[in-house]
């Protein structure tokens, strides 16, 4: 490759290439802002994903690969690129003045979110293994000192090592699946494995069994049952800030790994990988939504809540074989995404509002459910945003969880799969129990709540909640916009 | 010439091993060796298969892969010596805080 076919397939990742290179350049002008002024870094690293941003919807409608066909930018990354830069966005928001009460202000923070956005996007644009791999090192690895930032906090490191530990024993099973998959077709790109796949002369069981090595490494990653056990511990242990921000990007990013190897690279394995797709899903939102129920610390119940929806998002890959609904299949999940990024964003923004260190003249630290009481009468903007979220949460209309939910459960349906439907159904059910508590003790309760007054955290929690509901009238173009995203074989 | 399913069996029993230290051991240096074990069992059989399909892809991978594997070296050890100076133990059994 020349200097020149370099320049030309660097131009065709702009906005990877920009934020990439703005990370890099913002890690150097860190070091000349003075210590109690990192609200520049953060403004820079916001300007950076505004940028991007502007760029990935001005190129929106183009197809194309580049790095020999190692990138693909189509709708799917471009729509998934949307939602990582606004979920960094929101990042940002919710993180600038936590960290600043929290005695953890660090200018690295903003810096590896971004890195950490650009390997979702790199993620999301990835056509072979080797690629989804490194994109997936190079989200998770700033994740993982993130989770840590609080250090010397016990629960902070805790956290980050657990994280560590897990996510790098995720790896090795998505880079050993990866291997027999090379091994099985003779390569790494998606396009030539499912070619070599129907031609016919592939080790079918080095296959099959090399997609369900993938299907671990990224389960553990989005957080499905059986690969859950990280999930409470670490979203508990991280500063808020941070769970949000992983709670929504790598799930997201997850999910658009999943996706576009399955669809593309998988659909001659269906038969194989269905009924274990069915499980997944089927265990993930039952055990996710019952153990939520139990949970008293909000933190907690948010990180079950995510893995239930991690069960939600896996309904829609159940049928990603059926050529007909393979479609649906990516437009549901990109459409759940959207809104479950909307969503999670709402939610964590109040209680990151309400979070507050032991010892300032209250004995807990605001993130249990007694914590909520009274919430209604103190802050009705506050209290209405956490309700519009669980209500999306539960999919409820008028709401964008209900409009996805509904989209989810209409592709599972007609994929022929109703009784994986049904749980899906019944398991929101009983989800609307535990969502519904924080609504009764934020309105039913009396109680002082503490609750900070930062314009950020106000502006994502109100924003996204409206977006939530507003979105959710406007639903009809939002889901076309999804459904173009479907994923070719360029 | 050593046959191919040599290397192949030689990597998955890497890669079991692997598993099995990082579900077993309690320490949690040793876990992580057990990760990297199973990340190098990925890269045996990426070279066996570089071998047998006579292409250089499986062989750039591995390159690739040592990368990542020495940037996760780079941040895990941090958190375990953090942690140790915390607890004075790297013991995952004892690393408990978080809990429902």
């Amino acid at each position: 490759m020349s200097l020149n076919d370099l320049l030309v397939n660097l131009n065709l990742i702009m906005p990877i290439t920009i934020l990439t290179a703005w990370a890099c350049v913002l890690l150097l002008v860190d070091l000349f802002i003075p210590k109690e002024r990192k609200g520049i870094t953060a403004l820079l690293a916001a300007l950076g994903l505004l940028v991007a941003l502007a760029l990935v919807i001005s190129r929106a409608g183009v197809a194309t690969s580049a790095f020999n066909g190692m990138i693909m930018i189509d709708g799917f990354a471009t729509f998934m690129s949307v939602i990582f830069l606004f979920s960094g966005l929101a990042g940002i928001a919710v993180a600038y003045d936590y960290l600043i009460r929290s005695g953890i202000e660090r200018g690295e923070y903003y810096v590896l979110l971004l890195f950490s956005i650009v390997g979702m996007m790199l993620m999301a644009a990835a056509a072979d293994l080797i690629m989804v791999f490194l994109a997936l090192e190079l989200l998770s690895i700033p994740l993982y000192v993130l989770a840590g930032i609080a250090v010397p906090r016990p629960d902070s490191e805790e956290a980050a090592l657990k994280y560590f530990l897990l996510g790098a024993f995720a790896s090795g099973f998505f880079l050993y699946g990866t291997a027999l998959v090379y091994g099985a077709t003779g390569s790494t790109a998606l396009t030539e494995i499912v070619s070599a796949t129907t031609s016919g002369g592939v080790n079918l069981s080095f296959l099959v069994i090399g997609a369900g090595l993938i299907l671990v490494g990224l389960g553990f990653k989005v957080a499905v049952v059986p690969f859950h056990m990280w999930t409470p511990d670490v979203y508990q242990g991280a500063p808020s800030s941070v769970t949000a921000f992983m709670a929504v990007g790598a799930k997201a990013a997850g999910f658009a790994a999943l996706l576009r190897i399955f669809v593309l690279a998988f659909p001659p394995l269906a038969m194989d990988l269905t009924p274990v797709l069915w499980a997944l899903a089927a265990f993930t939102m039952i055990i996710g939504n019952v153990i939520a129920i139990a949970q008293r610390n909000i933190k907690r119940m948010l990180a079950y809540s995510s893995i239930a929806h991690a069960g939600y998002i896996m309904m829609a890959l159940v049928p990603y074989g059926q050529g007909n609904v393979a479609a649906d299949t990516v437009a549901s999940a990109l459409f759940y995404l959207l809104a479950y990024m909307l969503t999670s964003f709402a939610a964590w923004a109040v209680v990151i509002a309400l979070e507050h260190n032991m010892g300032e003249g209250r004995d807990t630290d605001g993130l249990s459910l007694e914590d909520y009481s009274g919430l209604g009468q103190k802050q009705p903007a506050l209290a209405a945003a956490m309700t519009v979220a669980m209500l999306s949460f539960i999919g409820i209309p008028p709401t964008l969880g209900f409009v996805g939910k509904f989209y989810l459960l209409r592709t599972v349906i007609e994929g022929g799969f109703p009784g994986l439907a049904l749980i899906g159904l019944l398991t929101s059910l009983v989800s609307a129990y535990y969502y519904l508590r924080v609504v009764v003790y934020m309105y039913m309760r009396d109680g002082e709540p503490v609750v900070r007054r930062e314009p950020w955290l106000y502006f994502t929690a109100l924003a996204t909640a409206v977006g939530v509901v507003v979105l959710s009238i406007f639903s009809e173009p939002l889901f076309n916009w999804a459904s173009q995203a479907v994923l070719k074989l360029i | 010439m050593v046959p191919i399913q040599y290397f192949i069996g030689l990597s998955a029993i890497l890669f079991t091993i692997g598993i099995l230290g990082v579900l077993i051991r309690r320490n949690a240096i040793i876990i992580f060796m057990s990760v990297e074990l199973m990340l190098n069992s990925a890269n045996l059989a990426f070279i066996t298969f570089a071998r047998m399909y006579q292409s250089l892809d499986g062989q750039v991978f591995v390159f690739f892969v040592m990368a990542v594997a020495a940037a996760e070296v780079a941040v895990g050890l941090a958190l375990i010596v953090a942690i140790f100076r915390n607890k004075q133990s790297i013991d995952v059994d004892q690393i408990n805080s978080l809990h429902g």
